[in-house]
């Protein structure tokens, strides 16, 4: 294992703190957590707190989107560890204006179970939570009998809906429909070249033969659906809009949302291509995203892949919040 | 019968157990999870042994109650708040009894509601149950513990992090599981059963 750290126990505050430090404009830790919150404490007043957060490793998710128009707070667990609920709980503290707290959760057991301990522990104290559960990731099956489908690169966009619509006064109700409503128009795909190293565990989380790909990866090294040996661009980009169109059944008479991931250690330069290669693809069925993001928005440590997110934009007001404007770091 | 010596005594074997298994807990926990599960069952007796520690002459439910809270805010992930409802729902029950079949009961309902596993599923309900159970017919103990481990190793996960790997999550042990056993032996170890 070789990374820029200096323990990895150490791995989780040193990079929060890092991250406050750095970007002030932006964020403040909240006292004795790994949690952050807005320094610009005047934009939250009295709306909705919008708090989000996961295990580490997936940045700039997800602290980097922590700011004006976006996240009011995020907690950062250990490194693809969900964080505790008594952390999750000071977030919804510090952000609380009287108007109540939405929880945007990926849909792991883990993160689930936390999550829904701090929303107790806030009932108790008489602090409204609601809560969206995203499970974007169409690799996996919802079935009874798995924890169903995973929550991926497609929580950002859960993020930049709910945090426009907050910071324009949405109440809780409100954010509760709108997250309900986009949730099943959001849909994404992984393609993986190689796995991810947690620090404390030192070795990759699977092995993938030098010209092996797997589609389906998760963000925490889970497994696909299928290996094979490396395409070219345009056949990776051909297989994960196949799979998304049998989820969304594009339609050229519809507007859609495009977000291109990096998953950590893919280059720019190969998302940019691949980007090229989804907009092809996606011109040949007559379609023009109507918004469109490349970069690496939650990634998994160093993992080397992309996903694809497709955003079907049923609502008009959904293109308005994705192109609202925010101050973040990572957005 | 429960005691704060015998819960000091299990808890100090308990981060003895663990610490010495930390390697082992993330191997099982590698090809059907993430890799951690050691390091964050550490991170989790630590917080008990320095939870424990700050207290001065506690009753059992204040001692159990500690230890949840180290769990639920040191662990993390799914073990951290099903290993802290367990012990959660002992303190809540333990003014009425002291009796640790009727204490683990309490505490398997809770992780069955908290997670919302079921036996079958490949997690630690999948040793918790069936231990629950030999109280009742008088064999608890250090064999029927491998056992109920054991029975993991041939179940298809369908709760948490493995279900992901359906059929593939066969052949391989739990590592939830596999730190319940622990918590079992150790208990046999501080005395628990006479």
């Amino acid at each position: 294992m070789k990374k820029i750290i200096n323990s990895p126990q150490d791995v989780v505050p040193e990079m929060v703190d890092g991250l406050v430090r750095s970007y002030p404009e932006y964020l403040e830790r909240i006292p004795d957590t790994e949690a952050v919150v807005r320094s610009d404490k005047a934009s939250m007043k009295g709306k909705v707190g919008i708090v989000s957060g996961g295990g580490s490793g997936h940045e700039p998710a997800h602290a980097g989107f922590v700011g004006k128009g976006m996240l009011s707070a995020a907690v950062c667990g250990q490194v693809f560890t969900s964080p505790t609920p008594d952390q999750i709980y000071k977030a919804i503290q510090a952000v609380d204006q009287g108007k109540g707290v939405f929880l945007v959760i990926k849909n792991y057991s883990g993160d689930v179970m936390n999550f829904e301990m701090a929303k107790d522990m806030a009932d108790v104290d008489g602090i409204k939570v609601k809560s969206i559960i995203v499970d974007d990731d169409i690799a996996v099956e919802n079935s009874l009998y798995t924890q169903g489908k995973r929550g991926v690169a497609g929580t950002v966009i859960m993020h930049k809906l709910v945090g426009a619509a907050a910071d324009q006064g949405a109440s809780l109700d409100e954010l509760e429909e709108l997250a309900k409503n986009a949730l099943p128009h959001i849909s994404t795909l992984a393609v993986a070249l190689s796995a991810a190293t947690v620090p404390e565990v030192g070795k990759p989380g699977f092995e993938l033969a030098d010209d092996e790909i797997e589609y389906g990866v998760g963000i925490h090294s889970e497994p696909g659906y299928r290996r094979e040996k490396i395409k070219t661009s345009k056949k990776l980009v051909g297989e994960l809009i196949t799979k998304l169109d049998e989820q969304q059944h594009l339609d050229p008479e519809k507007q859609y949302a495009v977000l291109v991931n990096g998953m950590g250690a893919t280059p720019l330069m190969e998302q940019y291509i691949f980007s090229h290669d989804v907009l092809d693809k996606l011109a040949e069925k007559k379609i023009k995203p109507a918004f469109m993001k490349v970069g690496n928005y939650m990634t998994s440590i160093d993992m080397a892949g992309i996903s694809l997110t497709i955003f079907e934009l049923t609502d008009k007001k959904w293109l308005e919040y994705l192109n609202y404007s925010v101050e973040t770091v990572g957005w | 019968m429960l005691t704060v010596e015998l819960t000091k005594k299990w808890m100090e074997l308990f981060y003895d157990e663990i610490d010495k298994n930390k390697a082992y807990l993330s191997e099982l926990d590698t090809p059907i999870g993430d890799g951690d599960h050691g390091n964050n069952m550490k991170r989790g007796v630590t917080g008990v042994k320095e939870g424990l520690a700050k207290l001065k002459e506690p009753d059992l439910k204040a001692t159990l109650q500690a230890i949840a809270m180290a769990l639920i805010s040191k662990v993390g992930g799914a073990s951290g708040p099903l290993y802290g409802t367990a012990f959660l729902e002992m303190a809540k029950k333990c003014n009425e009894t002291q009796k640790p079949e009727e204490l683990f009961t309490v505490a398997l309902e809770g992780i069955k509601k908290r997670g919302g596993a079921k036996e079958g599923d490949k997690t630690m309900v999948d040793v918790w149950a069936p231990i629950v159970k030999t109280f009742s017919d008088g064999s608890f103990s250090k064999e029927e513990i491998k056992k109920a481990v054991e029975s993991t190793k041939d179940m298809e996960a369908r709760k948490g992090r493995a279900s992901y790997l359906g059929e593939r999550s066969i052949g391989h042990l739990d590592p939830g599981a596999m730190s319940s056993g622990y918590l079992f032996e150790t208990f046999i170890d501080a005395g628990g059963t006479k």
